[in-house]
């Protein structure tokens, strides 16, 4: 395994609050090593307790339990700019920022008290358990149970293609109860839990994926999250939403990256005598990723502005702004790369990761086809007359 | 209509889904409407119209089965944030 070594500790740490201190924190931790992190398959500890320090976590928690209360506008541009210099990392932040999210939204006064702080600090952190091997778009198909045993719950089953299954302490796992389909908070530590590495996937290489395993494994009732019954699947939804939030603003910092590596390379790569950038068919790829750039960002900061608002339009306008984010991140990281040319193939150029990290975003939390179906649902409410 | 709570989230629901003809004692599951997306919007838009919070325990299929029951729903969580 390649060791990663982390940037002089003796750089300091501060706090992420925003765009700007979001940026400083990614060129100074996170651009110069996600190259190495890529090849390496892991993100080590240093960078993971960095980011505690910055309150990186989980800043929209809210300021009582250790959040910083952070509005999701701002959150949005925060996880776009981790996206810019590495969608491994980001990734991670994606899975913890849900499994917050559901404990806030969703915990009972006990079970915020029990992992919200922790949650915050970046002390624990959680994976999101989805995922089967055969059930992914189709969530109704998990095999997964939660048996209720005398006051609390016995779980059996295994989740494939968890991110940051190999180093998170919380797992929110949903599973099939009696009734429907519930989601429980599951210690790393639980007898039964098995975690099996799962290496040298496409893209988000260093996300530390993992198959995840529960063998019998014995909960008290305070593991059930949320609401049972027929709003159970909201939890999901819910949380989903938020994921799929952070993988758009994830994908809005990919066309950045994109954009900003081409702007560089065609400035100083020369052709036949003239520079890339002089290149009308250059130019084209170069104005489509400038104005989708604008385009995936308005739409990501508006499907923020709607959570903040507390509107229930919010859910449909993520939907939108991960289909087009994603979609153009994918399309733009393989312009960045034919740019490039021989280069942008090599490990030499970030745009090779960006292209392999691309294509992820268009198949993770809810894929193309799956979204365009659920927007498809959108057609008739949108015809005003 | 007058503009009460029902009438407001039929509204809504019809905003949803606009081809379906819904009135305010009809059971909006029975009709096939209801998937956790759209129960999702639904709690939202309660939440954010009537400023009230839906605790879990509340979140039963009862309290949601009619633009009608939902409103009840809204006026006794009014109530207790009153009181
Ligand atoms: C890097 C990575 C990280 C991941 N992290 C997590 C994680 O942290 N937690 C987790 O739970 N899961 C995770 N996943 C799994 C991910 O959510 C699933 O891969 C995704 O939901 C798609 O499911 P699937 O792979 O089983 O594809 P399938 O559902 O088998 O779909 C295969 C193809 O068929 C298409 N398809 C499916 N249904 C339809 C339809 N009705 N009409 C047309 N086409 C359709 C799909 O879009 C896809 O192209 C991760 C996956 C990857 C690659």
């Amino acid at each position: 395994m390649t060791i990663v070594t982390q940037a002089p500790v003796a750089q300091e740490t501060s706090p992420v609050t925003d765009r700007a201190s979001a940026r400083a924190f990614v060129d100074t931790f996170i651009v110069p090593y996600a190259e190495a992190y890529d090849q390496a398959g892991y993100i080590p500890e240093e960078l993971l307790d960095r980011m505690a320090e910055a309150g990186l976590w989980a800043p929209f928690l809210p300021e009582e339990v250790g959040g910083a209360g952070m509005d999701l506008v701002t959150l949005g541009e925060v996880h776009e700019e981790v996206g810019r210099g590495c969608s491994s990392v980001r990734s991670l932040l994606t899975v913890h920022t849900m499994v917050s999210w559901a404990v806030q939204r969703w915990g009972s006064a006990a079970q915020r008290q029990k992992w919200a702080p922790a949650l915050a600090k970046g002390e624990v952190l959680g994976a999101f358990c989805l995922s089967e091997p055969g059930a992914g778009s189709d969530t109704s198909g998990i095999t997964t149970t939660a048996v209720q045993s005398g006051t609390g719950w016995v779980i059996n089953g295994g989740k494939k293609w968890i991110t940051g299954g190999q180093r998170a302490d919380l797992y929110l796992v949903f599973a099939r109860t009696a009734s429907s389909i519930g989601a429980f908070l599951v210690p790393r530590e639980s007898p039964g839990v098995g975690v099996r590495p799962i290496d040298d996937m496409l893209g988000t290489r260093a996300s530390m994926l993992a198959e995840v395993t529960f063998d019998d494994v014995r909960l008290d009732a305070d593991a059930l999250l949320g609401p049972s019954g027929f709003t159970a699947g909201m939890v999901l939804t819910g949380t989903l939403d938020l994921g799929r939030y952070s993988v758009a603003a994830g994908s809005v910092g990919i066309i950045q990256a994109c954009l900003e590596a081409s702007a560089t390379y065609t400035s100083a790569r020369e052709v036949g005598g003239s520079v890339l950038r002089d290149l009308p068919l250059i130019q084209a790829k170069l104005s489509d990723m400038v104005t989708d750039a604008r385009a995936a960002r308005l739409l990501l900061a508006e499907a923020g502005r709607l959570k903040d608002a507390g509107e229930a339009s919010t859910i449909m306008a993520t939907w939108v702004a991960k289909y087009f984010a994603s979609t153009a991140a994918a399309r733009h990281a393989s312009e960045a790369v034919q740019i490039h040319g021989a280069n942008g193939c090599s490990p030499d150029y970030p745009v090779a990761r960006f292209y392999r990290d691309a294509k992820v975003m268009e198949i993770i939390e809810g894929s193309n086809e799956i979204q365009r179906i659920t927007i498809a649902g959108q057609a008739d409410r949108e015809v005003t007359s | 209509m007058p503009n009460t709570a029902e009438s407001q989230i039929l509204a809504f629901v019809r905003s949803r889904y606009p081809q379906a003809e819904i009135t305010g004692d009809q059971d909006i599951f029975s009709l096939g409407f209801v998937n956790s997306l759209f129960a999702m919007e639904l709690v939202m838009f309660v939440e954010k119209t009537f400023e009230v919070t839906i605790p879990n325990e509340e979140l039963r299929i009862d309290n949601f089965r009619t633009a009608g029951s939902m409103a009840e729903l809204v006026g006794r969580l009014s109530e207790e944030l009153a009181a």
